[in-house]
């Protein structure tokens, strides 16, 4: 029975890169479940669900020839799960300010301990070299209700941080 | 009366232009029957439209009070609109839509925050209504099924939607 497995490549960026790794994983007999591919700063980074017949060793080999020709560096995990295991997330709460040492450090953990739990964290480095800005885009489920999130924002914004929050109502229809 | 099997993408019925309804007679009760048997047989689900149950119509059902959160602003409630016509739309606002038609996941949508529709009612009668926010939303994806369009058609992506990665001056 094949098993999923959490593939991470890293590397630095340049084109092609997506279409020769798939390419060797569905030559290789894999399937591609829920993937994150996205370029930080100048690398290209690549976190993919992957299905696959064999040990993480047998992928690690399958996916390392390509790997190498691209300069790119391969991880493999044991999944601890399967798709289909979407949570729906209830909040986003943005953050902006000054770049500063410690923000998301700061922020996460007051909101963690007012109840978020977070399923999606994008954060980017705008500004100028200068004057660097940090923004956060988080996305998450107010275990402990949306008042005590704003709460941890208030506490937030005496650091002189931009913090909203605006509560997601998913239509389903 | 039935709750009936949804049809899921990508089936191809689902994209399909629904045809208007000439007829306010029984079949036409029979299929707003179903619709609303089927919707209120999904918790959480807040519109339905014909199509969904692969009913050729242009018949939608909307009910945001049927919402897992009571929406902020107040609302219709259940409404059922018949060859339904966006006449006036301001505003744009993005939000999280699903659908009965993909089920598992989500994605953020932009819609017009407020709209004026036009509508016949389950008797035929024209009706006019003004929808704002939530409800707006909902009924906007809806209409978007008569047309053949559903929201994976508009989804725009997560990660660069709320801040644009360059400012142009």
């Amino acid at each position: 029975m094949k098993k999923w497995f959490v593939l991470t490549v890293v590397g630095a960026d340049r084109p092609g890169i997506v279409a020769h790794l798939t390419a060797a994983l569905y030559d290789g007999g894999c399937n591609l479940g829920e993937a994150s591919m996205l370029r930080l700063g100048g690398n290209f980074t690549i976190m993919v669900m992957v299905q696959h017949q064999g040990t993480a060793h047998q992928l690690q080999q399958l996916v390392q020839p390509v790997a190498e020709s691209l300069g790119l560096r391969v991880h493999v995990d044991v999944s601890q799960g399967g798709p289909h295991q979407h949570l729906e997330p209830d909040v986003i709460i943005r953050i902006a300010g000054a770049d500063r040492t410690g923000i998301v450090a700061r922020v996460t953990q007051l909101l963690a301990s007012a109840g978020l739990n977070i399923l999606n964290l994008e954060s980017d480095v705008a500004g100028t070299v200068q004057q660097p800005l940090y923004i956060m885009h988080i996305e998450g489920q107010a275990v402990a209700g949306v008042a005590a999130l704003e709460s941890a924002l208030q506490i937030i914004r005496r650091d002189g941080v931009d913090a909203t929050l605006q509560r997601i109502d998913t239509v389903i229809g | 009366m039935a709750v009936r099997d949804i049809l899921l993408y990508p089936n191809p019925q689902l994209k399909q232009v629904a045809q208007p309804v000439q007829h306010f007679d029984a079949a036409l009760q029979a299929a707003l029957t179903d619709l609303l048997d089927t919707m209120y047989a999904c918790p959480g689900t807040v519109g339905i439209a014909a199509p969904q149950l692969a009913i050729d119509l242009r018949l939608v059902i909307v009910d945001a009070s049927c919402a897992r959160k009571p929406p902020d602003q107040p609302v219709h409630g259940r409404l059922v609109l018949v060859n339904p016509q966006i006449m006036e739309a301001h505003g744009e606002v993005l939000g999280r839509e699903g659908c009965l038609s993909v089920p598992d996941y989500t994605g953020n949508v932009q819609r017009a925050e407020e709209i004026t529709v036009v509508a016949r009612d389950a008797e035929g009668d024209v009706q006019q209504y003004q929808f704002a926010g939530y409800e707006a939303r909902i009924v906007q994806h809806e209409l978007d099924h008569l047309d053949g369009i559903l929201f994976l058609d508009r989804v725009v992506s997560r990660r660069t939607d709320l801040f644009p990665r360059k400012k142009y001056r």
